[in-house]
């Protein structure tokens, strides 16, 4: 026996159920998506036998392509998708080739990534009170530069061809790429590679195009993918910002699936597809793009040129001024959601309201605990299970060697590529009969699908970079696996794991569609009853949810910034 | 009669179907025996094995006996191996006190336990900084905090991993004579693991050279 060549992990013959954690969460990934997608195929293809669809046809897809507006709302979605990722990309680029590194750069860094966190409802809502032709920018105009009055007869908001919601979602996704590449850059060896370049006489923006953006682009590809998909399928921003006659296809697929007339769910379900072939389809132009990109420049890098001075600085300045922009038109859409639901009368075109009172905080708070309470449950159990299960997923990965391939990272962007309400519709079908209880849990189950990819990406790299050799000194000691994981490694990772915590929670609290179809339309959180004001006209009770639901982003973040701080202040270590 | 002390028997690892080690050797109780070789020829891949932590994709053939007992299978914290890497890694949410009682066996009752650590840290001079944060200690501090750590797990063994590379030249002599001694005084059996020959020169004992 003791001749034969053991594997090295035989030590621990009492594996438990750890190594099964990837598995189970890959199920708790998979299985929605494919359920969802499987229930959303069979009403497209004629197949619903309670409304009377019992034979395969293409009746629904027939009928789609002839819908009124069907062609527009096709184009709409391919256009804002791709313009949004390719302006919010492009932006994030070029703010990293010209201040990547400067205190500008970190200044601008501190303002946007807080932002990360902001539900998109509220950035919206947030945008649009600025933008709106009554809104804060067009009073601080008049009547001095406009003479205008009265708030113009202007679309400015909500626009037909989607000029606003394109750049309502540039402004969200700015902050969320600007981060995802930023943990890309060590990877990279961008500062090394910079240096490079301008040793060799290149610009700086210039060289980092030329030198760093290949290695960076190669880990934000993925991302890039999450944010087109998400923009052409995005429903809440598009309600709230884009075109309504007609709208996006993902809204005008919530119309017809809310039809009073139950037979357009076939119609619902054939465009629900529809969206997702749209999607796959924006995707693989986008390679096409990527690979004539990269053609190109191959073909820039190496015909020498070392970047206009002038050019430079005027790229470098274009682009800074922009980043400020996005970051001040968000921080101005809080402090005008905040102003709004305090305002008291106030009149078009003046700056600051008449007074201000808690007067719709007094009226309306009751009404909105209900839904806080929800938000808060399915928030907190969603995140808990993520955590639970992102833990688990790295310490098997830690103790028995079970390292995810290329392939499960494609699986765990898998919720973010594949468009929301193509799976939903199909899941939405599976909850009709459930009741309230099973609706909570569904939701949540439906809200994990989405908040488990975040709290790994989250955590997975401090929990990588965490150095192993505490793990051998406990174990060493006589401390047995978990205890090395419950005692050392994670009070190690405290603030790595509640920041990734905040993260899921607050991906959780502005998730907008699994809410409203999963739940069945009974299921209200602070985000669904946002959204649902967005057709009226109250400010001041869109201002107050929207900021509620804000508050319900910002303190778990704040909770995970003070509490390592507080628990470990006379530990220096932990704070380095 | 079971043999004292740590035997490597017939101790071969292989990674990717390459032979990296091949050791047999018995370290006698309070004996000290280094492992000399250049960085990245199998080294800590010994230890690893020893402590039991070789990574997945190691094969490990042979056995690894203690005071005469087969441990090549036992779990980590069951092999009362005691290891000291060139970092002294306390961990840094306990205390000076708390990264020493976290090396006492959990039968060891309170009130023993507080003794037990004001007994280890006066061993090595370190009176009265159970409380401190230990970010605030010196590198040799820290050093002794680490050995006496280990020692209160009462370990039957101890390995060596470059331990004293971190420290400078007058800190390293005083550190791993400190070592040395209380690891002579125990009767441990000891392996140091280092690249540099003036360190295996001063452990004093039998080398080995690798590579």
């Amino acid at each position: 026996m003791s001749d034969a060549a053991l594997p090295a992990t035989t030590p621990s013959r009492r594996r438990g159920v750890l190594p099964f954690a990837p598995a189970l969460t890959l199920t708790a990934l998979i299985v929605p998506i494919a359920a969802g997608l499987g229930f959303t195929m069979a009403p497209a293809f004629g197949y619903l036998p309670a409304l009377g669809g019992t034979a395969a046809s293409l009746d629904a897809f027939r009928a789609l392509a002839e819908a009124p507006g069907f062609t527009t709302s096709l184009r709409l979605s391919l256009t804002t998708g791709l313009a949004a990722t390719a302006l919010s990309l492009g932006l994030t680029l070029l703010i990293l080739a010209g201040w990547h590194g400067t205190a500008s750069f970190r200044a601008l860094e501190r303002t946007l990534s807080p932002l990360l966190a902001l539900p998109h409802a509220a950035a919206a809502f947030g945008l649009a009170f600025l933008a709106a032709p009554s809104g804060w920018i067009a009073r601080a105009l008049s009547p001095w530069a406009t003479g205008w009055t009265r708030p113009p007869d202007l679309l400015l908001v909500q626009d037909p061809n989607g000029i606003a919601l394109t750049l309502g979602l540039v402004a969200k996704e700015l902050p969320f790429l600007l981060l995802m590449s930023l943990a890309a850059l060590p990877q990279a060896r961008a500062a090394d590679r910079l240096t490079l370049a301008r040793a060799l006489g290149y610009g700086r923006v210039t060289g980092w195009l030329k030198c760093v953006l290949p290695a960076v682009y190669r880990q934000i590809r993925l991302p890039t993918y999450a944010v087109l998909a998400f923009s052409m399928s995005v429903v809440d921003v598009a309600l709230i910002l884009g075109p309504s006659t007609p709208p996006t296809l993902a809204v005008q697929t919530l119309r017809w699936m809310n039809d009073p007339d139950l037979s357009m769910r076939f119609q619902a379900a054939a465009a629900a597809l529809t969206q997702l072939a749209l999607v796959l389809a924006a995707l693989g132009l986008w390679r096409l793009g990527e690979l004539a990109l990269a053609c190109l420049g191959r073909a820039w890098a190496t015909a020498g040129g070392r970047g206009h001075p002038a050019a430079e600085a005027l790229i470098r300045g274009l682009a800074f001024t922009l980043g400020a922009a996005v970051a001040t038109a968000l921080l101005a859409g809080i402090a005008s959601l905040a102003l709004w639901s305090l305002a008291g009368h106030w009149s078009f075109p003046d700056a600051l309201p008449d007074a201000l009172s808690f007067r719709t905080w007094a009226r309306h708070a009751p009404a909105l605990a209900g839904p806080a309470a929800d938000t808060l449950v399915i928030a907190a159990a969603s995140t808990l299970l993520a955590i639970f299960l992102t833990v688990a997923c790295l310490e098997a990965e830690h103790r028995h060697g079970l390292t995810p391939g290329a392939r499960s990272l494609w699986l765990l962007y898998l919720p973010l590529l594949v468009p929301q309400i193509a799976f939903l519709f199909g899941l939405q079908t599976l909850a009709i009969g459930a009741g309230a209880g099973e609706r909570i849990g569904a939701v949540v189950a439906a809200h994990l699908v989405f908040v488990l990819p975040y709290t790994f990406l989250s955590l997975a790299d401090p929990w990588r970079a965490w150095d192993a050799r505490h793990a051998t000194i406990a174990r060493a000691l006589g401390a047995s696996p978990n205890r090395a994981l419950l005692a050392i490694r994670l009070p190690m990772l405290l603030r790595p794991l509640l920041t990734a915590a905040a993260v899921g929670f607050a991906v959780s609290v502005g998730q907008y569609l699994p809410t409203l179809l999963v739940g069945g339309g009974r299921v209200a959180t602070l985000t669904t009853e946002a959204v649902a004001l967005a057709a009226g006209g109250d400010r001041r009770l869109i201002g107050l949810t929207a900021l509620a639901q804000t508050a319900a982003v910002i303190l778990p973040f704040a909770l995970a910034l003070a509490l390592p701080r507080l628990a470990f202040r006379h530990r220096r270590g932990l704070h380095a | 009669m079971p043999e004292p002390g740590l035997t490597l028997e017939r101790l071969c690892i292989e990674h990717r179907g390459q032979r990296l080690i091949d050791l047999d050797l018995r370290i006698a109780p309070g004996e000290c025996l280094t492992l000399m070789g250049p960085s990245g020829i199998g080294k800590s891949t010994v230890l690893a094995a020893i402590t039991g932590t070789l990574a997945p994709g190691f094969l490990l053939s042979g056995r690894i006996l203690l005071d005469g007992e087969d441990i090549t299978r036992l779990p980590t914290e069951r092999r009362h191996v005691g290891i000291l890497f060139q970092d002294e890694l306390l961990f840094p949410h306990l205390s000076v006190a708390g990264n020493l009682a976290f090396g006492l066996s959990a039968t060891v009752p309170r009130p023993e336990r507080a003794r037990r650590v004001e007994a280890a840290l006066a061993e090595v001079g370190l009176e009265d900084l159970g409380p401190r944060d230990p970010a605030t200690l010196s590198g040799g501090q820290k050093a002794r905090v680490a050995l006496m750590r280990m020692l209160l797990s009462e370990p039957r063994a101890l390995l060596l991993d470059e331990p004293f590379s971190g420290l400078d030249a007058a800190l390293r002599d005083q550190t791993r004579r400190l070592v040395f001694d209380l690891a002579a005084e125990r009767g441990l059996p000891t392996l140091l693991v280092t690249h540099d020959a003036a360190e295996a020169d001063a452990a004093g004992g039998r080398v080995i050279t690798l590579g």
